[in-house]
């Protein structure tokens, strides 16, 4: 751990981003599978943890660099069937799977950033829609290769000396978890860095990023490939948890969800984008007593938290700063 | 049927489509236009459009295509389709868009999400999940012109959509909503000083806008015979990428996209098969707005996000 400089002291207050609360945090997380018994309970936050990894990656992208994605699933999508497809031919094992699904994705979110870097907002939102529903599409046709609708099975688990994963949830949990934790950190990390502010100055205002020198192309196309990876990251880890995967996992409600994770955890911070999702996937699951209203009250709530706190829950305070003063004197 | 023939016949059948297609896209086109949202609950509205003229043909015991009382019907549930759509959209607008008009634009899309989910399930504890059968009032007919079949159905759609657009267009240019209406799309801020009632126009633009909707979803479920309350999704994707093809925030140009894609997609139906015709769809849209970025005929570059 860095010494936090005097100017994160002043700016930060949350008690969660102590040093002792995060640890405490952690730690109470990491022991929950040998508290809680319930394996319904760890299998929720298993789901919840791979949300979470899926919401870290499009935060880089949209609450980082502000370039707005609406198909995201396609890296999940990449990530998935290149360790699926890996596995079954080539018996690739999951360890190795990890970092080639991440690799795959990174290199897909290059080459769709490419032609998206000249298009913005509403434009981008549309083509990364397109390019989301074209790898779908072409995931369910191609038969031969990708099994079609019906899918890849028998895609092999992680194995630790010896020590088959299996179907029990809690090793996932862990590894889901730890994973969350790295990309927790490595976003904060990376948000300080050179390239996390010059995508939050293209973010704020491309131009006069450009005009300061920064090579508005390289940026953006380094943030899609960090946010695809962490895609692939998530969809390899996800093909090994279920052992199948069918296109409909990766459909359009899916990327409109894990955006909606984003934006209700708050923008660009990484701890709101993982409580984000550990809330949209438990409050289903919650309101599963209400049964056939479930989904109902789901959309009720976001429309309600959305119009109490459009900021998210734990928004950055420094975008919700910035967009509260937009168009009025600046303080 | 000779090459000719089976060319003209996927080109009817495309532009049927197209033009439901472009009747939910002047929706989504005058949303943009006017508060530059992009309103996802739209597609609810038209499959709603759909349940609601079945709901009127269901409760006048129509079975069928029958006499001058299922036409009546049939005319009514379109009417019942308009209103309904348009006081739901006027609902939507209310709950989910207005208290966020000064919020980050991202908020109002997870709104739109919201509500967008609320419909979905809305429609389908009040109607069912399986797909529901909706009958023709409508007496089926059909022409042939050297192989090309056209049916009464495709007439019907073709010529209450261009009626449809023809008094949209006339109602925009023509009338003191219409005029306020661009007025407040050119510039809501000085629209508000000149006395125009913005959040009142605003409401107005959802309510048309749903309408439009309605009616195309209720032709859409007799069109199609069969209405699922999935049916929105897919359907209001696609007349999203027209509204965009035209260029997004113009009229006329959501017309062109919705026919044009539909020309695309029963050509790509007729030609290559029909499982690959989404991704010819989602393809041009993405290579047109790659080197056409505004679309086929919009004015401006959209680029707030």
């Amino acid at each position: 751990m860095t010494r936090p400089t005097p100017r994160e002291l002043l700016g930060r207050t949350h008690p969660l981003q102590g040093l002792l609360g995060r640890s405490l945090g952690i730690g109470l997380l990491v022991a929950l599978p040998l508290v809680d018994g319930n394996a319904y309970h760890i299998d929720v936050l298993t789901v919840a943890w791979l949300y979470a990894l899926l919401a870290l990656g499009l935060n880089i992208i949209v609450g980082f660099a502000g370039l707005l994605n609406l198909g995201y699933a396609a890296f999940f999508a990449i990530g998935a069937y290149s360790y699926a497809l890996a596995n079954l031919q080539w018996g690739m094992t999951f360890w190795v799977g990890l970092p080639f699904s991440a690799l795959v994705a990174g290199c897909a979110g290059v080459i769709l950033g490419l032609p998206a870097i000249r298009v913005r907002g509403d434009y981008l939102a549309i083509v990364t829609l397109g390019f989301g529903e074209i790898v779908r599409i072409v995931v369910t046709n191609l038969e031969p290769w990708t099994g079609g609708p019906n899918g890849l099975l028998g895609i092999a688990g992680p194995v630790i000396g010896g020590l088959d994963f299996g179907v029990t949830s809690a090793p996932y949990y862990w590894l889901a978890f730890a994973l969350v934790v790295l990309g927790v950190w490595m976003s904060q990390r990376l948000m300080r860095s050179r390239m996390g502010r010059a995508w939050m100055a293209i973010r704020e205002d491309e131009l006069a990023a450009q005009c300061v020198g920064i090579d508005t192309v390289r940026v953006k196309l380094i943030a899609h490939g960090c946010g695809a990876a962490i895609g692939g990251l998530a969809g390899c880890l996800f093909a090994a948890k279920q052992g199948t995967i069918t296109p409909d996992s990766f459909d359009f409600i899916l990327s409109v969800m894990v955006l909606a994770m984003v934006v209700l955890g708050g923008l660009g911070n990484p701890v709101g984008v993982v409580v984000g999702a550990v809330a949209l996937t438990v409050l289903p699951e919650l309101l599963r007593e209400f049964a056939v209203y479930r989904m109902l009250l789901f959309g009720l709530t976001l429309i309600l938290i959305m119009r109490f706190r459009p900021q998210g829950l734990l928004g950055a305070r420094q975008i919700g700063r910035e967009l509260k003063v937009r168009g009025a004197p600046a303080r | 049927m000779t090459p000719h023939a089976v060319f003209l016949q996927q080109l009817v059948n495309g532009l049927t489509i197209g033009v439901v297609y472009a009747l939910i896209a002047l929706g989504y086109t005058m949303v943009y236009g006017i508060i530059q949202l992009i309103n996802f609950a739209h597609g609810e509205i038209f499959m709603l459009g759909a349940y609601l003229g079945l709901t009127v043909l269901a409760l006048g015991g129509v079975a069928g295509a029958g006499g001058p009382a299922a036409i009546g019907l049939g005319v009514v549930g379109g009417l019942a389709a308009i209103g309904g759509c348009a006081v739901v959209g006027w609902l939507v607008e209310r709950v989910a868009y207005r208290p966020l008009r000064q919020s980050p634009k991202l908020a109002a899309l997870i709104t739109a999400i919201g509500a967008s989910f609320v419909l979905q399930n809305a429609a389908m504890l009040c109607y069912g999940a399986r797909d529901r059968y909706v009958p023709n009032p409508f007496p089926v007919s059909q022409w042939q012109w050297g192989g090309v079949a056209m049916t009464g159905m495709q007439v019907l759609i073709a010529a209450v959509a261009l009626t449809v657009m023809i008094g949209l267009q006339w109602f925009i240019r023509a009338t003191t909503l219409g005029q306020a209406m661009r007025a407040t799309a050119q510039d809501p801020v000085a629209a508000r000083l000149m006395g125009i009632p913005v959040d009142r126009v605003i409401a107005w633009t959802f309510m048309i806008g749903s309408g439009l909707a309605g009616i195309g979803g209720a032709l859409f479920g007799i069109y199609y015979t069969t209405i699922n309350f999935h049916d929105g999704y897919l359907t209001g994707l696609k007349a999203f990428t027209a509204a965009v093809l035209g260029g997004i925030g113009n009229v006329p140009g959501a017309v062109l996209g919705g026919l044009l894609l539909g020309l695309l997609e029963g050509l790509g139906a007729g030609y290559l098969s029909s499982q690959w015709k989404n991704v010819l769809a989602f393809a041009v849209l993405v290579l047109l707005l790659l080197f056409r970025p505004r679309g086929l005929l919009g004015e401006r570059v959209a680029e707030r996000a």
